[in-house]
């Protein structure tokens, strides 16, 4: 007979661990397991080239809460934040190029060199970011009301939310509201002339989406990615010394200090459903047994990968199944024996610290979102690249580089073909060489190249359909409709079962959010 | 107006059955009426009287072609079947046919029909209703196919006492002991089919199947063995009295289904509409299990029963303006107050004159309290444009149910 946990959360990904950490501190007795031999999930560093710390999902921690980072003593297990200056580098093939600083003045009299107008908004600019991004951090932390139902919390919850709302006083406020379901074009029509800068920000709005920035919804993904990114901060590009799982050992580490357990290798094969209520998993043909079961793993792993669907009412698994992921990214790692040399900025500087943006439009990006529309990869893709040996060369060896990028668009869904050897190595090729229009001596660097398509981040990851945020972050798929309506508070129709992972609110990228929120309302029942 | 880009069925505002080309010259009266888009007969005679003599005397051809059809197939067919419908579809052995209604996650009825089963791992169901999108919905993440077949299958149903010897003639006796709800092939016309021993009748009868394109070869079949057997092709006029008399309730006239109710309490479960039998709450898991527990154990708050309208009470209420008793000769579909003393305690959805057992009948809501057999109540009855209640007992359905309809004796030669 196996011990029984109070607690079984199913994937030990960052919000996996966040909840967990969170239920142990509260006194549960909590069991993680996790499918792969190494925690983290898509949070997660590995050795794909022998002795370099690879990110093989995410490369930055994009509005990790500091709440979380307090509350568990991150920084004691061992975390160490970088936040990088400047924050995002856009090269071009000609001209000049735009770097986006931390300081605000410091980025405006970088973008005088383009454009004095813009210049002289940017200021104004980042302040409406900002205003806007605080009041999305307060619905961040706020579970969403049940629209389906009367709960008079609900709406005590969401008159909070809209007092802070007010609070931003009445002309942000209509400002707020006006831009939240534009296209992030129009929202940079309004404000800037230049095609460069224009290009730097829309590249933020469409990270993880099958849209591009010309479509209805996507200030709200740019939003998205600056809460928590401080006073000014555009673009922030803030990275784990020692690769990105350490932040996921660190909370491994807190899990373990409050009794928890986290196995891994643990594939869990089925969540038990007895009578309508969760009350354990089967774990390589072995039950085990717990009052509850959180599920970090994305809603349609949770609900018909790991479950009988037919304990499911059909309307809410007709929901579940209509979640959309699509997912259009890829990741290429490469081992680089210097740094690339870029011909509108020659030399080893400041721009290689943060992310460099392959983004020279706003155009170009939505045009190589024309691609994936008609299911093909970009021809030219927007590169999200960064270098992270520059700011810790712990993570490479021997003087070695080490260059992740997130490549956009990789449509999951191909019209011709599969995702194949050939396809993946044709993908690599061409990340390499879009960045060889900008820094032509980046061919002769490469000494070893790594990808991963859609498909392998669904395999590798278990994210459906590649899709980073498990579920694209469109409007219709957030807040109170995140998974979906009448299921965003964490709980499910299954009495006992939780959902904790970036399928429910606030969403994706490496926040500890959707796991804290997650722990809260379970803590409350 | 024809539209041609519509697909399929959703072409033709009004289509025919594949048996048009026979029913059609049948048609003295002209008499047609819609039934799921298709043009369906009401009567083919002036007057039904005959069509429905047919049933109950001798044999009737109705057309049913538009029924709903679905085939369902599949290693997970059997699972998928036993979480929507509210019977046993573990139990269902081969060859066999369940009627059986299913319901929402309330519980409440969305449709009726039977279910066939063909192998271990195929099945047909037939429904009054479109329901792809609903069986679609509750065959998520299982490993079954689901197919409208409606327009595939043609489908007749032979009902009377003399059915059995026109199928011993038709289908070369395949069907002679073919029991109650059972399911068996044939031949008949020269054209393959399927037979179960089914209807909407309550009486002897069959539903026969087959492709499409043999409709015709099994419509002639039929009516040739049939001419020295008194067959009459009847309409739904005549069915709809049979149906009464056998108290089998009709979708969107004696129960709205639950996904088309506006409010709440137009949604009946199975409980109220005297088909708690059909519900199987021993069943780990099915759509609505929950709900139908619970309502179960707090008791059904409607019933469905039969009334049986007074006679004398009936000759009063006429007498006093100078009229015999007027009885409705057609079946009606409305919704008819019934009261106990001056309170109104249920209503009636359906009822007719019952030519055979010679007495005014009617399908009737009534609150629990009031619905125990042989409970006297009163009904609303018009007489010459005035509101009457005339006297009604409450009594168990079906009014008729003949041993023929269950029974399997020898064919007499």
């Amino acid at each position: 007979m196996s011990i029984s946990y109070d607690t079984i959360v199913i994937g030990a990904g960052h919000n996996g661990l966040v909840a967990a950490a969170y239920l142990s501190r509260a006194g549960h007795k909590v069991l993680v397991l996790e499918r792969r031999d190494t925690v983290g999930g898509a949070t997660t560093t590995e050795e794909v080239f022998p002795g370099f710390r690879v990110d093989t999902g995410a490369h930055r921690t994009g509005g990790l809460s500091n709440r979380v980072v307090t509350d568990l003593g991150l920084a004691r297990h061992g975390l160490e934040l970088l936040d990088a200056d400047p924050t995002v580098f856009v090269p071009v093939v000609e001209g000049t190029p735009l770097m986006l600083w931390r300081d605000p003045i410091k980025t405006a009299e970088a973008i005088r060199e383009i454009s004095s107008a813009d210049a002289d908004t940017w200021v104004p600019f980042t302040e409406l970011i900002g205003k806007a991004a605080g009041f999305l951090e307060a619905a961040w932390t706020t579970t969403p009301p049940d629209v389906t139902g009367n709960n008079i919390g609900d709406l005590i919850a969401s008159a909070k939310l809209g007092a802070k709302l007010r609070r931003l006083g009445k002309k942000d406020m209509v400002e707020v509201m006006r831009i939240l379901p534009m296209s992030v074009y129009e929202l940079l029509r309004d404000w800037f002339e230049s095609d460069l800068l224009k290009g730097a920000l829309a590249a933020s709005a469409v990270t993880g989406l099958c849209q591009g920035p010309m479509a209805g919804g996507t200030v709200y993904t740019l939003l998205h990615h600056h809460v928590g990114a401080g006073a000014g901060v555009i673009r922030p590009t803030r990275r784990v010394r020692g690769g990105i799982g350490r932040l996921s050992d660190a909370l491994v580490a807190d899990c373990e200090a409050s009794g928890s357990e986290v196995r891994t290798g643990a594939a869990v094969e089925r969540i038990i459903v007895e009578g309508g209520h969760a009350v354990g998993v089967v774990v390589d043909s072995g039950e085990i047994r717990a009052e509850r079961v959180v599920s970090s793993a994305d809603p349609r792993r949770t609900f018909f990968d790991l479950m009988e669907p037919s304990e499911m009412e059909p309307e809410f698994a007709r929901k579940i199944s209509n979640i959309r992921y699509r997912g259009v990214c890829a990741k290429v790692h490469l081992v680089l024996s210097g740094l690339p040399d870029f011909t509108c900025r020659p030399g080893v500087g400041d721009h290689l610290n943060g992310v460099i943006s392959i983004s020279p439009s706003l155009e170009y990006v939505e045009h190589a979102f024309d691609a994936a529309k008609y299911g093909h990869p970009s021809r030219q893709p927007y590169l999200e690249v960064s270098i992270p040996s520059r700011a810790d060369p712990g993570v490479a060896p021997n003087g070695k580089h080490l260059m992740s990028i997130v490549f956009q668009y990789a449509p999951y869904m191909l019209r011709e073909g599969t995702w194949d050897d050939s396809a993946r190595a044709k993908l690599g090729d061409l990340a390499v060489a879009t960045l060889v229009e900008y820094a032509p001596n980046l061919s002769s660097l490469v000494e070893a190249s790594h990808v991963m398509t859609p498909l392998d981040l669904e395999q590798q990851f278990g994210l459906s359909e590649g899709n980073v945020y498990h579920g694209e972050m469109t409007l219709d798929q957030l807040l109170f409709m995140r998974p979906v309506p009448g299921a965003s508070r964490y709980r499910t129709p299954i009495a006992g079962l939780y959902l904790c992972g970036a399928g429910t609110h606030p969403g994706g990228g490496v926040t500890g959010v959707p796991g804290f929120n997650a722990a809260r309302e379970i803590l409350r029942d | 107006m024809p539209v041609d880009w519509l697909p399929g069925r959703l072409r033709a505002m009004l289509r025919t059955t594949p048996f048009h080309s026979r029913t059609a010259p049948l048609s003295k009266a002209q008499n047609w009426r819609r039934w799921s888009g298709y043009l369906t007969a009401s009567s083919y005679e002036l007057h039904h009287d005959r069509e429905y003599w047919a049933i109950r005397s001798s044999a009737a051809l109705i057309d049913v072609s538009p029924l709903y059809k679905y085939g369902i197939e599949g290693p997970d067919a059997e699972r998928f079947l036993d979480r929507v419908v509210t019977r046993e579809v573990t139990k269902c052995k081969l060859h066999q046919v369940l009627y059986t209604p299913w319901c929402d996650a309330d519980g409440k009825v969305m449709d009726d029909g039977t279910l066939t089963r063909l192998t271990d791992d195929s099945f047909r169901l037939t429904s009054a209703e479109p329901n792809l999108r609903w069986l679609l919905d509750n065959a998520l993440g299982m490993d079954v196919s689901i197919r409208d077949i409606t327009d595939d299958l043609a489908a007749l149903a032979l009902q009377g006492p003399t059915a059995r010897r026109i199928l011993h003639q038709a289908a070369d006796a395949v069907a002679d002991d073919l029991g109650f709800f059972r399911h068996t092939t044939g031949e008949i016309g020269g054209v393959p089919v399927e037979i179960t021993r089914t209807g909407y009748t309550g009486d002897l009868g069959y539903e026969i199947w087959t492709e499409r394109g043999n409709a015709e070869a099994l419509w002639d079949g039929i009516m040739e063995a049939g001419d020295a057997h008194l067959i009459l092709p009847a309409g739904m006029l005549a069915l709809d009295i049979a149906r009464v008399e056998a108290g089998l309730v009709l979708i969107g006239v004696d129960y709205v289904p639950a996904h088309r109710a506006v409010i709440e309490d137009r949604k009946s479960s199975p409980f109220e509409l005297g088909l708690g039998w059909t519900v199987k709450l021993d069943k780990k898991s099915f759509v609505g299990r929950d709900a139908l527990i619970a309502e179960k154990e707090r008791g059904p708050e409607w019933k469905l029963r039969g009334l049986e309208v007074s006679w004398d009470s009936l000759e009063a209420l006429y007498g006093l303006v100078g009229l015999p008793p007027q009885l409705p000769s057609e079946g009606w579909r409305a919704s008819v107050p019934v009261y106990s003393g001056n309170a109104q305690i249920g209503y009636a959805t359906s009822g007719c004159w019952s030519p055979l057992l010679k007495k005014y009948i009617a399908l009737a809501h009534l609150q629990s309290r009031y619905a125990s057999a042989g409970t006297d109540l009163s009904m609303e009855v018009t007489v010459e444009h005035h509101r009457k209640k005339a006297k009604v007992r409450v009594v168990e359905t079906p009014f008729f149910n003949p041993d023929r309809k269950r029974s399997t004796p020898e064919v007499a030669r």
